[in-house]
């Protein structure tokens, strides 16, 4: 009888075994993850209405060409900062004083292709004062402050073509780096595309960062005709180098794809640039040609300007032994890492299926006992054997970034094989296996690629997204990963889109940024040549075809808000001083028919419009940014009169026919 | 006992001394509280001057009040932030110069001085309120039936959406310590004598 029941109980439970089976074979499946999204997870990643994320993270917009900042752990978009790309609704690129930010030698350049944001660091630590990014078309660096979110300074780099291997500093942010990965010719000229091998080089550039973060071409060093890839610096006991990898030592300039993937070892270039400094303070640095713009904005003018430089110190490997080693590494590595010891550097061939760790110990001792298997243009070629430290062996396919947590653990990114293994430094033994979805590339863990790391979370950045949310068409926004990292296996946590490609991130702890944001600009540390620091200050300025307006705003109006005597082909300049001070008060500024962008001024900030009347007639403007209760009041006219009218110039608010 | 008799005196100097305070501390705070104002905005009043925690709350408490077309608050056009310093200092010479006479109706005349002129203070304070509160612009930008903007004496009271406090901040309380040191001076200073007297 018991038996029986058992039996019978038993039955049951195959039968609801399988129409679970069958239920499951019926609903459509989203990739195996189902299992992982439990409430747990939902819970670890819930940031409550009105509290704070832990980490900043800031999301570099790749081909967007901005900054995107997220808080972590949940996922919530804080803001885009414009860099590279004008920005219509913030005005960058469009107004007067941020034009000169994307000023280069070629012209105006309204876009760049966005790439690895990196925090300034202090001791090997993020320090929260600024952000780095490099724009990889046209090569540029831009440093993004903290306190206000905003780019401050852009500097272009002379004698590359493709800045990838940048910015990546220093530990105490001495430098940032801005290596070519396109080797161009140098000096640039018009030579034949097949005289690769004789007139292209391989420029490595070194930017002096100072005290207030303003950045200078410290020297750049000419390297063979190789494309510089990824680079790190070295931290603790490898502070004084920076390492790039290296692919096409082919040097090839055609079907790269397949003529750049021959050899089975390309190279990680190791650059000492303590002694690089030694060169330099000993005379052997030449000045060469390298014309290029720093572009600073300056807080108290809220003005950016545009400073041409026409030369720029280079060390040639043949003047200075001991500037460069190259570590042979399999092969066509992409990322390379150094662990938060400075000990090994992780170059990852992404066409090998193995990691190779680089010993820095190994590296000195194989340079003081000169094991050079070759030189390539006086640079000795270290013997790979004698550098090595271990490789972790067939963790996946297609090997790209490596970061680290604070317990001695790696994480390596595979994009082949869409994953990210959990490795040991050390004992190179894999320790745990996840997907990603879909072909991941960079990770982020906050701190991860600095001395010390804050292992709780980590970001994998993906390149595909498919099928992973709503469809919006053919294009889809770039997805990423948040997976939990503080136990012994990795665990995705949350599934969000990304503005632009999230081509590589940085995380850093709110604390450290938080308390140093600013709310609004003083009014009365306001120096723009243009302001108007209260009503009493407004006014209208003619000058032949130029007109100057001297405008405020507060809540809810415009001083002047009527205007005449303006006529077509003029240019008007609105000088627009947001009077308000306090946090969180922006005012805009909208003109019909104004052929750029929309002004949207902080409070204690002035900015600058350009309009260019083409019409007569009487043509609104208005404030674009919700301010208050008054907001659709904060309007007001300009009139327009022919060119060469007698109009007089007035401007009024409030009272009819009265000058302010 | 010879400790006790200059007790009264040391107590007079004292309540004299805090008042000097009243020169670097706010007297006053008046705070609205909203929930877009998630910090609050608080204004202070000094005995010579009109603040703010934030450089720009005058200004912000201005725009906030010209949608009810509540006069804008200017501190130049508030004769007491001119003469009140003097008084503030009248009352700290006159203390010393009390502890220095030692005479029981000095004491006496100064706590009294000063007693009814903080029960003057406050009812200035009131007229001034009082007048922000009713004398508002007829072209106002929002009207409100039966409402009262007048901000609270003492205490907290609901103005449309925000929550107005209106309580003494450090310099008043050290106004009160004064208060209460020259009483206890004073009330010293009687006692003594009369024991004195007996004995």
């Amino acid at each position: 009888m018991k038996a029986q029941k058992k039996l019978f109980g038993n039955g049951i439970a195959i039968a609801a075994l399988s129409l679970l089976f069958l239920i499951s074979a019926c609903t459509p499946t989203n990739n195996g993850n189902s299992g992982m999204l439990n409430n747990d997870a939902a819970s670890a990643v819930y940031v409550a209405p009105g509290e704070y994320d832990e980490f900043y993270g800031f999301f570099s917009g790749g081909f967007s060409g901005q900054v995107s900042v997220y808080g972590l752990p949940s996922g919530r978009l804080l803001k885009v900062i414009p860099v590279f790309s004008q920005d219509a609704e913030k005005s960058w690129g469009y107004n007067e004083e941020t034009k000169p930010m994307l000023n280069t030698s070629f012209g105006f350049i309204p876009w760049d292709d966005a790439h690895h944001p990196e925090l300034s660091q202090t001791d090997g630590e993020t320090d929260g004062r600024w952000l780095f990014i490099n724009g990889n078309n046209t090569p540029r660096v831009a440093r993004i402050g903290l306190s206000t979110f905003e780019t401050e300074e852009i500097i272009e780099i002379p004698n590359s073509g493709g800045n990838h291997s940048s910015p990546f500093t220093t530990e105490n942010t001495e430098y940032v780096v801005a290596g070519t990965r396109f080797s161009v010719p140098y000096p640039q000229k018009d030579v034949a595309i097949s005289s690769y091998e004789e007139n292209f080089k391989g420029m490595l550039t070194f930017i002096k960062v100072d005290d207030e973060g303003h950045m200078n071409i410290a020297f750049q060093v000419l390297l063979p005709a190789f494309d510089y890839d990824l680079a790190h610096s070295g931290k603790g006991k490898s502070h004084g180098w920076t390492f790039f990898t290296t692919y096409n030592t082919e040097q090839s300039h055609t079907l790269m794809e397949v003529n750049a993937s021959q050899n089975d070892k390309d190279f990680i270039a190791a650059i000492n640039w303590k002694k690089a400094e030694e060169y330099i303070a000993a005379g052997k640095a030449k000045n060469i040609p390298g014309k290029h713009y720093v572009n600073r904005y300056d807080e108290a003018t809220h003005t950016a300007t545009s400073t041409l430089v026409n030369t720029v110190p280079v060390l040639t490997p043949e003047d200075c032994p001991g500037l460069v080693y190259f570590l042979p590494t399999p092969k066509s590595p992409h990322g390379v890492d150094v662990d938060p010891t400075g000990e090994y550097i992780i170059g990852s061939g992404k066409l090998s299926a193995d990691l190779t760790a680089h010993s820095f110990t190994n590296m000195l001792s194989a340079i003081e006992n000169k094991e050079f298997e070759t030189t390539i243009q006086g640079v000795p070629v270290l013997k790979y054997d004698k550098v090595i430290g271990g490789v972790v062996k067939k963790p996946g396919l297609g090997p790209l970034h490596t970061e680290f947590d604070d317990k001695g653990n790696a994480y390596t990114t595979f994009f082949i094989s869409s994953n990210v293994v959990k490795w040991k430094v050390g004992t190179w033994e894999v320790l745990d296996i996840v997907p990603t979805y879909y072909s991941v590339g960079h990770l982020m863990i906050p701190g991860g690629d600095s001395k010390k790391p804050q292992g709780k979370y980590m970001v994998a950045l993906n390149k595909i997204t498919k099928d992973r949310y709503l469809p919006t068409g053919p294009e889809m926004n770039h997805s990423a990963q948040l997976y939990d990292i503080s136990g012994d296996k990795m665990k995705l946590l949350l599934d969000f889109p990304t503005v632009g490609e999230p081509h590589y991130a940085q995380g850093i702890s709110a604390d450290r940024i938080v308390s140093k944001s600013k709310k609004f600009y003083p009014i009365e540390e306001n120096q723009h040549p243009f302001k108007a620091l209260g009503e009493g200050q407004t006014k209208v300025e003619r000058s032949g075809k130029t007109v100057h307006v001297y405008m405020t705003s507060i809540r809810s109006h415009f001083a002047p808000d009527n205007i005449e005597g303006i006529q077509v082909g003029d240019d008007v300049y609105i000088h627009l001083t947001n009077l308000e001070q306090d946090f969180d008060v922006p005012h805009g500024l909208a003109v019909q028919g104004a052929r750029n962008a929309e002004l949207l001024v902080m409070p204690g900030q002035t900015e600058t419009m350009l309009w260019q009347p083409q019409r007569e007639g009487v043509f609104p403007f208005y404030c674009t940014d919700f301010c208050s209760a008054l907001h659709q009041e904060m309007q007001g006219y300009l009139r327009v009169s022919p060119s060469g009218s007698n109009t007089p110039l007035k401007w009024s608010l409030g009272e009819e026919e009265e000058e302010l | 006992m010879l400790k006790n008799r200059r007790l009264p005196q040391i107590l007079m100097i004292v309540a004299g001394l805090l008042l000097i305070l009243l020169f670097t501390k706010p007297i006053w705070r008046i705070s609205l509280i909203a929930p877009q104002y998630p910090d609050g905005v608080h204004m202070y009043i000094y005995v010579n001057k009109l603040g703010g925690k934030e450089p720009g709350t005058l200004q912000n408490i201005n725009i906030l009040n010209h949608y009810i077309g509540m006069k804008y608050i200017v501190p130049d056009d508030i004769p007491e932030l001119k003469y009140f310093p003097y008084v503030v200092g009248f009352f700290i010479i006159l203390a010393l110069l009390v502890s220095f006479t030692n005479n029981k109706y000095a004491f006496l005349i100064w706590i009294s001085l000063l007693l009814i002129s903080l029960i003057l203070a406050m009812y200035d304070f009131y007229l001034w309120e009082y007048d922000y509160g009713h004398s508002l612009d007829p072209n106002a930008i929002m009207k409100f039936e039966g409402e009262s903007f007048q901000p609270p004496l003492f205490g907290t009271k609901q103005v449309i959406t925000f929550t107005a406090k209106s309580y003494p901040h450090f310099g008043g309380y050290m106004i009160m310590l004064s208060a209460f040191f020259g009483t206890i001076a004073t009330y010293l200073k009687f006692k003594i004598k009369h024991e004195q007297v007996i004995s």
